[in-house]
């Protein structure tokens, strides 16, 4: 890849809070114009990484561009270039919507006139018109989380970072807050964003870089990363789960077989529909009694648990809040 | 010049007059104990204080007038005491992450945040002016017109010079801890010292040796000592002392607040800069 085609640059970053390693040398590049996602379970290091690469912590080793800036000496042009929604929420709930955009505007010593009316295209923008002079506070979380997403704009960046950018919101207004961020990219705005919702990533990313415990353990396109995996898996629970695994190691249409908390996984280099029956007579000629067998094909969940033997589900708790 | 401060100094005073409680309370607080504790003690401490006769051309002054000036102290140091928890609030609650991933540089959170305080200051401190006006306060007695305009400026800066103070101080509190409970706890502990060992409500010569001294190092004493002079004149009678403020004590009052906003300032500069916000 070529390096000018490159709006997010990073080598060797490493980060650690005291003795704590939150991020270990990590590199990568973000191309002009795509869509990029960090997935990760939370504490792997995704929310540190945004912080650094958005000027709120230090660099302690690393080199980071972006947009040709270099991140530790040239911050003010950095911050300039990108725009930023926070994990968790940073609106004064004592001013209005209006309000809200007019002091980031004023912070960034955007001149008046181009203030205004940038402020009234992107409240237009996020369908905020009717609560222009809403407080923040009357506001519900799917609507401050687009309020947050037009302030994150105003400086038209050329780099949006989006750090969880639909936690805690309930599926339809997940749903909206996506289309809101394909709008922008399509815009040209270059979208950095960290999850670790699978689905988010899947559905919105060019590129994904799975991160976990401070590093990067796989990157890809979505479909690259479940490719590795084989075209399907197969769950599968038996009464002899160690001689089943022999036997399946040693058919040809599969790619790997490991146990899980749950049973045996199998990765097929083939579709799974007509070759489970064959399997399922396969082990019980040999006597091993199956309790249960499933079929489907592999999802981001199964890359994760594939590099780490954990699940990002099983890491992350959230509690909806409704649009 | 960089103006990112005026930012921060337009969202506070918005603030202000839009949350209804604060400026309600903050502007009848200092009437009460004006209407209330003043008029009740003036009027005892006046029958009980013996009719000294007066040296003569000393002016006398009630108990009303001499206290005045204390509780536009006690208002200013709430005030600028509780600005330090809405700085807190920002760290603690995100809002200062908006701020710091921007180009301003931090030294206007500080300034925008002082400017305010000092503007909240000001508007309180013409508030109880009048408000004591109107209970029979009994300032600029013998001045003439030219003398009571000066003297209002002299008590503006003066409030401008104990605001900063206290604003810088409670900005460096507020930066430096984690919860505002904490900081509340904070403000309660130093405000009754801050407030009774000074000469605020009585003389300091009849306090305590321990009292009395740091009532000599408190801020709110020099202020006070402007206030009464701007306000009463250099030379009366009240509380059974006599009261001689010369031009050089007036400028040394001026110099301690000076020194004390220039060392709060660097300080409170200190914190601002190293606090980390994520």
């Amino acid at each position: 890849m070529k390096t000018e085609e490159s709006i997010i640059s990073v080598e060797g970053l490493c980060h650690n809070y005291g003795k704590v390693t939150a991020v270990d040398n990590i590199s990568f590049n973000v191309k002009k114009g795509q869509i990029f996602s960090f997935l990760g379970p939370n504490g792997a290091g995704k929310t540190t990484t945004i912080n650094v690469l958005t000027t709120l912590l230090p660099i302690q080793k690393g080199k980071v561009t972006i947009s040709g800036f270099d991140v530790e000496k040239q911050q003010d042009n950095v911050r300039k270039s990108i725009g930023i929604v926070f994990q968790n929420e940073t609106l004064d709930w004592n001013l209005t919507v209006w309000e809200t955009l007019e002091f980031h505007g004023r912070l960034y010593s955007i001149p008046k006139d181009t203030r205004r009316s940038r402020i009234d295209e992107l409240i237009k923008l996020v369908e905020l018109a009717e609560k222009r002079n809403e407080l923040v506070k009357h506001l519900s979380g799917g609507m401050k989380r687009r309020l947050e997403i037009a302030r994150g704009l105003l400086t038209r960046p050329k780099v949006l970072f989006l750090d969880e950018p639909t936690i805690g919101l309930d599926p339809y207004t997940r749903m909206r807050i996506w289309d809101y961020i394909k709008k922008v990219n399509k815009e040209g705005v270059t979208i950095f964003l960290t999850t670790h919702y699978m689905d988010e990533a899947d559905q919105l990313s060019d590129t994904i870089y799975i991160m976990d415990k401070g590093q990067i353990i796989a990157n890809g396109t979505s479909e690259s990363l479940k490719n590795s995996l084989g075209r399907d898996m197969i769950y599968l629970e038996t009464d002899d789960d160690e001689k089943a695994t022999r036997i399946i190691k040693g058919i040809m249409e599969v790619n790997y077989v490991r146990g899980s908390s749950k049973g045996l996984v199998v990765s097929l280099k083939e579709e799974g529909t007509r070759f489970m029956p064959k399997l399922v007579e396969r082990i019980r000629n040999e006597r091993i009694e199956i309790k249960s067998v499933n079929l489907k094909k592999p999802t981001l969940d199964d890359v994760f648990i594939h590099f780490t033997g954990r699940g990002l589900k099983e890491e992350n708790q959230e509690k909806k809040k409704t649009a | 010049m960089r103006t990112e401060f005026l930012t921060i100094f337009w969202r506070d005073m918005l603030k202000f007059f839009r949350i209804k409680a604060m400026l309600f309370t903050s502007l009848i607080q200092p009437a009460l104990w004006l209407a209330i504790y003043g008029l009740s003690m003036s009027s005892n401490f006046d029958l009980i204080v013996p009719g000294v006769p007066n040296q003569q051309g000393v002016v006398s002054v009630n108990y009303l007038a001499f206290m005045a000036a204390g509780v536009i102290s006690m208002t200013i140091l709430f005030t600028c005491l509780y600005s330090g928890i809405s700085l807190q609030f920002d760290k603690q609650f995100g809002l200062m992450k908006e701020m710091v991933a921007s180009p301003l540089p931090r030294s206007h959170i500080l300034i925008g945040i002082s400017l305010s305080g000092v503007t909240k200051s000001l508007i309180q401190s013409i508030i109880i002016l009048a408000f004591g006006f109107i209970l029979g306060v009994r300032f600029f007695e013998g001045f003439t017109i030219g003398q009571t305009l000066l003297s209002v400026l002299g008590i503006l800066l003066f409030v401008v010079l104990f605001a900063l103070g206290l604003l810088f101080l409670a900005s460096t509190i507020a930066m430096k801890l984690e919860s505002h409970e904490g900081l509340q706890g904070i403000i309660t502990l130093l405000s009754l010292p801050l407030f009774f060992a000074s000469n605020a409500l009585y003389p300091i010569e009849s306090l305590p040796l321990v009292i009395k001294m740091i009532s000599y190092v408190n801020p709110l004493s020099y202020f006070i000592n402007g206030l009464r002079y701007f306000s009463l004149g250099s030379n009366f009678y009240s509380f059974g002392t006599y009261y001689k403020y010369g031009t050089y004590d007036v400028l040394m009052s001026l110099a301690f607040l000076l020194g004390f906003d220039i060392i709060m300032y660097l300080l409170a500069l200190r914190t601002i800069k190293k606090a980390k916000v994520v």
